[in-house]
C-alpha cells in the first residue's frame, strides 16, 4: 500500500489548483479518499471523533441492497426463462447470468451518468464530492423495469442529479428523493416503458403475460400468486422491489447498524396496514378487497418502505416528525393503490408527496418546542 | 442536606478511552514558568496592568477587562514577568510569569463573613482576582459584578472522558470548601444548586454542605455538564442570568476567606493513552506542563490537551494548563491514511453507530487519536445528535439558525441555554464531522454583541 500511497503523493500536484489536471481536483480527491482516509487531525473542537464518516454510511446502505440485488438478477433470468418455458432446462447459473448480463448496463449507465454530473457540479462548485449518489445510483437500477431502453435511463438520471438533487445545492439540500424523481419522470415522459404488461420480463415472447401482478388486478384478475411466491419475489415488477424477503434482509442490517430510522421504517408498515384494514371494509374495487397482509407484500411498498422513506435528506428530521411522515406515507400508498386503479404503484407517489410535506411537519414539531420554551418564559 | 429526587438522563454517551489517573497523588518539583491566557476567557479584552520584567506577588493584578475595568486577572505566583506573548494584531495570547523559588503573596484584608455586606464582598473578590472564577450562563462568559442572578449552580462532578474524580480531588478541602459556598451563598438571593452523581454515593464532603441544595443525576456525559443540569433543574429563559463555579474553584475561593491570600494551587489529572503513568497532580493554576509530563509519554507523535479531547485546548509540550482546567490529557495525533479505512471491519474502532464489528464485540477501552476519520459534509444524516444530546432543544436546527445568522430564530430554538460543551458529543458522532461547537461559538459570539 505505500507504493500506491507514494504513487498517489507524487501525481496530487497535477490535479491540484495550477497543476496539469485542475479541472479534475474534485475527481481526483474523490478517488484518494475513496482508496485513503485521509490524514487530516481535528484543528477546532473535539480532539477526537467516532470512526463513522459518510463513505461507511453510504456503504452500509449498499450492502444492505446486496440481497435484493442478487435476487433481483437472478429473478431477471428467472422471469425470462419461465416465459419463454424453459425454466427447467436450465440451471441456477445460467439463470442469474442472463439476468446480470440485463442488469449489468442499467447500474453502469445509472452510475456513469450520475457520477459524471456529480463529479462535475463538485468541480464547478469547488466542493468535494459527496457520497451520496453511491445509493441513489444502485437506487435507480433497482426501481426500473428490467426492459427500459439504456438512453432512457440515461435521461432519467441526468434529470433525476441534476433538477431532482444539484439545483438545490447537492447532497443533503435536495428536497426530492433524487431515484424516485428519475422514476417519476420516466413514469410521465415514457409509461408505456413503466407501465402494462411488456416491460417487467427482459425478452419475453409476446403471447406471454407479463404483468405485475398489482396491474393483473386492475384487469379484475384477482389471481394473486400465492405467498410463497410474492413474499420470495418469484414475480414480475422493478428489479429489485419484488423479494420482500431480501428487502426485509435489507432492513435488518439497516436497523441493526442504526442507519435506517426505525421511526420511519415502522411507521409506514403501520400506516398501511391500518390503510389497508379500512379499505377491506369498503368495496370500491378488487383491490380494496386484497388482504392487508397482502397489500404489504405487492409492488414496490416494502422496497420504498426500507430503502426510500427513510432517505434522512427528504425525509422528516425530527423524532416526532418521523412517525408522521412514515405513517403518510403508507397510509397514502394504499390510498393511491386502491383509489386510482389506473395506477396501483402508489408508493412512488406517496414518498414524493410526503418529502414535500417533511419540512412543513419539521416546521410544526419545532414550532411546538418554540412554543414550550415561551410559556415557561411567561410563569 | 436537603432531600433530593434523581434526574435520569438516558441520552449521551460515554466514550470509554485508555488512561485513567489512578487515583495517586504526586508531588512533583513545582514548574519554573506560569501563563495566564486571555483567551481562557470569553469576550474579555485584556488591559495590561503589568510589564515585562515586573516583579509581582502572587495575587498582583497582571490584566484587567476593558469593559468591566473591575474585573483583575492575578498572578497565580510571585515572581518576575518573563514575557508577554502577542498573536495577530497584537493580542495578547499569554502573559508569562518566571516564579519565585518560595511563593510570596500579596496580603489582602481579613474578611468576617458574617459582617461584610454584599458590595464589599464582592469588591474583595474582584480585587483579589477570584472573581474570574464566577460565571454566568447564558454563553459561559465571566460575571457581571452588577448582575442579579437567578441562582448560583455547581455541578459537583465531572462526566467527561477520563475526567478527574472531584471525590478524590476534593477529599482533604472540605473547610475550604463549605467556606467558598458561604461565600456564594452571600451574593445570591436564591439558592445554589449542587449537583451530583448518582452512580455512587454522594460523598460526606457533598452530603454535609450547608446552604446548598442538591440535585442527584444520573446518566452518560454530558450528565455532568452544568449547563445540562441547569437546563433541568431551573432553565435559563431570555433575560435571566445564571452563575456557575467549578468545583475547584469553590475551595480556592473558600481558601482567600480563609487565610486573606490567592492561593491557586489545584489539582490535576494526567490522563490519555500516551501518557505512562497517570496519576494526579498538585500544582499552582497556570502551570508549565513541561516537568509533569517529561518522561512521561510515549515516543509517539502526540497531541497534548489542556482540558479533555471533547472541549480542551490544544497546548505544546512547554504549555500552560488552561484557567477553568483539570485534566491533561495527552493522545496519539493520528495524521496518517488509512487505507480503505472506511470500508474495514473495524474491531479497533469506536464508533456510536453500530456500523462498525466493534458494536458486536465491544473492548473495554479504546485508543483514539485525533484523526477525523473522514471528510466534512453536508448535513445528511439526521437523528444523530438527539442521541448524545439531552436537552430539549433541536441541535440541528438551532446550528442551522446559527448558520443563517438568524438571531431571533437562535433564542427561540434555545441558545441562551446552550455552549460549546453541550455540543461536544454531537461534533464526535457526526458522520458529517461537521465542527458544531465552532458553529455554536459563531452563534454565542453574535449573541453577545446583539445582547450588549
Amino acid at each position: 500500500m505505500k507504493l500506491l500511497r507514494k504513487y498517489i503523493d507524487k501525481i496530487k500536484p497535477s490535479f491540484q489548483e495550477g497543476g496539469k489536471y485542475e479541472k479534475l481536483q474534485s475527481t481526483f480527491e474523490a478517488f484518494e479518499a475513496f482508496l485513503f482516509v485521509p490524514n487530516k487531525t481535528s484543528q477546532a473542537g473535539t480532539h477526537i471523533h467516532d470512526a463513522i464518516d459518510m463513505k461507511r454510511t453510504m456503504a452500509i446502505v449498499v450492502f444492505a441492497l446486496l440481497p435484493a440485488t442478487l435476487f433481483g438478477i437472478y429473478n431477471i433470468g428467472y422471469q425470462h426463462f419461465v416465459s419463454l418455458n424453459e425454466i427447467h432446462t436450465v440451471d441456477f447459473w445460467q439463470i442469474f447470468c442472463f439476468g446480470f448480463i440485463e442488469f449489468f448496463p442499467l447500474v453502469v449507465v445509472s452510475y456513469v451518468v450520475g457520477l459524471t454530473i456529480e463529479f462535475a457540479s463538485a468541480q464547478i462548485r469547488g466542493h468535494k464530492v459527496n457520497e451520496g449518489y453511491l445509493v441513489t445510483g444502485m437506487l435507480i437500477p433497482l426501481i426500473m423495469p428490467v426492459d427500459v431502453p439504456l438512453w432512457m435511463l440515461a435521461v432519467a438520471t441526468a434529470f433525476a442529479v441534476i433538477l431532482g438533487k444539484e439545483v438545490f445545492g447537492g447532497t443533503g439540500m435536495n428536497i426530492f428523493n433524487p431515484a424516485l424523481v428519475a422514476r417519476a419522470f420516466i413514469f410521465f415522459s415514457y409509461p408505456s416503458k413503466m407501465s402494462g404488461s411488456s416491460v417487467w420480463i427482459a425478452d419475453k415472447p409476446d403471447a406471454f403475460s407479463g404483468a405485475t401482478p398489482l396491474s393483473n388486478i386492475a384487469l379484475g384478475d384477482l389471481n394473486i400468486p400465492d405467498f410463497h411466491d410474492l413474499f420470495f419475489g418469484f414475480i414480475p415488477g422493478s428489479v429489485g422491489e419484488t423479494s420482500t424477503f431480501c428487502v426485509l434482509i435489507g432492513a435488518l442490517i439497516l436497523l441493526i447498524t442504526g442507519i435506517a430510522s426505525f421511526r420511519i421504517m415502522f411507521s409506514v408498515f403501520l400506516g398501511a396496514y391500518l390503510m389497508s384494514l379500512v379499505v377491506n371494509f369498503t368495496n370500491i374495487n378488487f383491490y380494496s378487497q386484497i388482504p392487508a397482509y397482502e397489500q404489504l407484500l405487492l409492488g414496490g411498498f416494502a422496497f420504498g418502505a426500507v430503502f426510500m422513506a427513510t432517505d434522512p435528506v427528504t425525509a422528516s428530521q425530527t423524532n416526532t416528525g418521523k412517525y408522521i411522515y412514515g405513517f403518510f406515507i403508507g397510509l397514502l400508498a394504499i390510498l393511491i393503490r386502491v383509489v386510482n386503479p389506473a395506477y396501483p404503484e402508489g408508493m412512488m407517489f406517496a414518498i414524493l408527496i410526503m418529502n414535500m410535506f417533511a419540512p412543513l411537519i419539521d416546521h410544526y414539531v419545532v414550532q411546538a418546542n418554540i412554543k414550550k420554551r415561551l410559556k415557561r418564559q411567561i410563569l | 442536606m436537603s432531600n433530593s429526587k434523581i434526574i435520569k438522563l438516558r441520552k449521551g454517551l460515554n466514550i470509554k478511552l485508555e488512561g485513567d489517573a489512578e487515583k495517586i497523588f504526586i508531588k512533583n518539583p513545582l514548574s519554573e514558568t506560569y501563563a495566564i491566557k486571555p483567551t481562557d476567557f470569553r469576550a474579555v479584552i485584556p488591559k495590561l496592568d503589568v510589564q515585562v520584567n515586573d516583579e509581582v506577588l502572587a495575587g498582583t493584578p497582571l490584566f484587567h477587562d476593558k469593559n468591566n475595568p473591575k474585573i483583575n486577572f492575578v498572578s497565580p505566583v510571585s515572581g518576575r514577568i518573563e514575557k508577554i506573548n502577542r498573536g495577530e494584531r497584537r493580542r495578547i495570547i499569554e502573559i508569562i510569569i518566571r516564579a519565585d523559588k518560595e511563593i510570596k503573596y500579596e496580603q489582602f484584608e481579613k474578611i468576617e463573613l458574617d459582617k461584610i455586606t454584599k458590595s464589599d464582598l464582592t469588591n474583595s473578590l474582584l480585587k483579589a482576582g477570584l472573581w474570574t472564577f464566577i460565571r454566568q450562563k447564558p454563553f459561559n462568559i465571566i460575571a457581571n459584578p452588577d448582575d442579579e442572578p437567578k441562582a448560583i449552580f455547581i455541578s459537583g462532578f465531572d462526566s467527561s472522558p477520563l475526567a478527574p474524580d472531584y471525590d478524590f480531588i476534593l477529599h482533604d478541602e472540605k473547610k475550604s470548601f463549605q467556606k467558598g459556598i458561604d461565600v456564594l451563598s452571600k451574593l445570591v438571593a436564591d439558592k445554589i444548586h449542587l449537583g451530583v452523581n448518582a452512580r455512587f454515593p454522594i460523598s460526606k464532603l457533598y452530603s454535609q454542605l450547608k446552604r446548598v441544595e442538591i440535585h442527584e443525576f444520573l446518566g452518560p456525559h454530558p450528565a455532568g455538564n452544568v449547563g445540562v443540569q441547569i437546563h433541568h433543574i431551573n432553565p435559563i429563559n431570555k433575560g435571566e442570568k445564571v452563575w456557575f463555579v467549578n468545583p475547584q474553584d469553590v475551595v480556592t475561593i473558600g481558601r482567600f476567606i480563609e487565610n486573606g491570600v490567592y492561593d491557586a494551587s489545584k489539582i490535576v489529572a494526567l490522563c490519555g493513552s500516551e501518557v505512562l503513568k497517570s496519576r494526579y497532580y498538585k500544582i499552582i493554576n497556570g502551570a508549565s506542563i513541561k516537568n509533569i509530563i517529561k518522561d512521561n509519554t510515549t515516543q509517539n507523535k502526540l497531541r497534548f490537551i489542556s482540558g479533555n479531547v471533547l472541549t480542551g485546548t490544544r497546548i505544546t509540550t512547554n504549555g500552560y494548563i488552561g484557567f477553568y482546567d483539570s485534566q491533561i490529557t495527552v493522545i496519539p495525533e493520528g495524521d496518517q491514511y488509512r487505507f480503505m479505512g472506511w470500508a474495514t471491519p473495524g474491531f479497533k474502532k469506536y464508533s456510536n453507530s453500530r456500523t462498525f464489528l466493534s458494536s458486536l464485540i465491544p473492548r473495554k477501552k479504546y485508543k483514539l487519536d485525533a484523526n477525523l476519520n473522514g471528510e466534512e459534509r453536508a448535513f445528511v444524516v439526521s437523528g444523530q445528535y438527539e442521541k448524545v444530546f439531552p436537552m430539549n432543544i433541536f441541535p440541528v436546527f438551532l446550528l442551522k439558525a446559527i448558520l443563517a445568522n438568524d438571531i431571533e430564530k437562535m433564542e427561540k430554538l434555545g441558545i441562551y441555554e446552550v455552549c460549546e460543551e453541550d455540543f461536544a458529543l454531537c461534533e464526535f458522532v457526526c458522520s458529517s464531522k461537521i465542527k458544531v461547537q465552532s458553529i455554536i461559538s459563531r452563534g454565542i459570539d453574535m449573541m453577545i454583541k446583539e445582547t450588549n
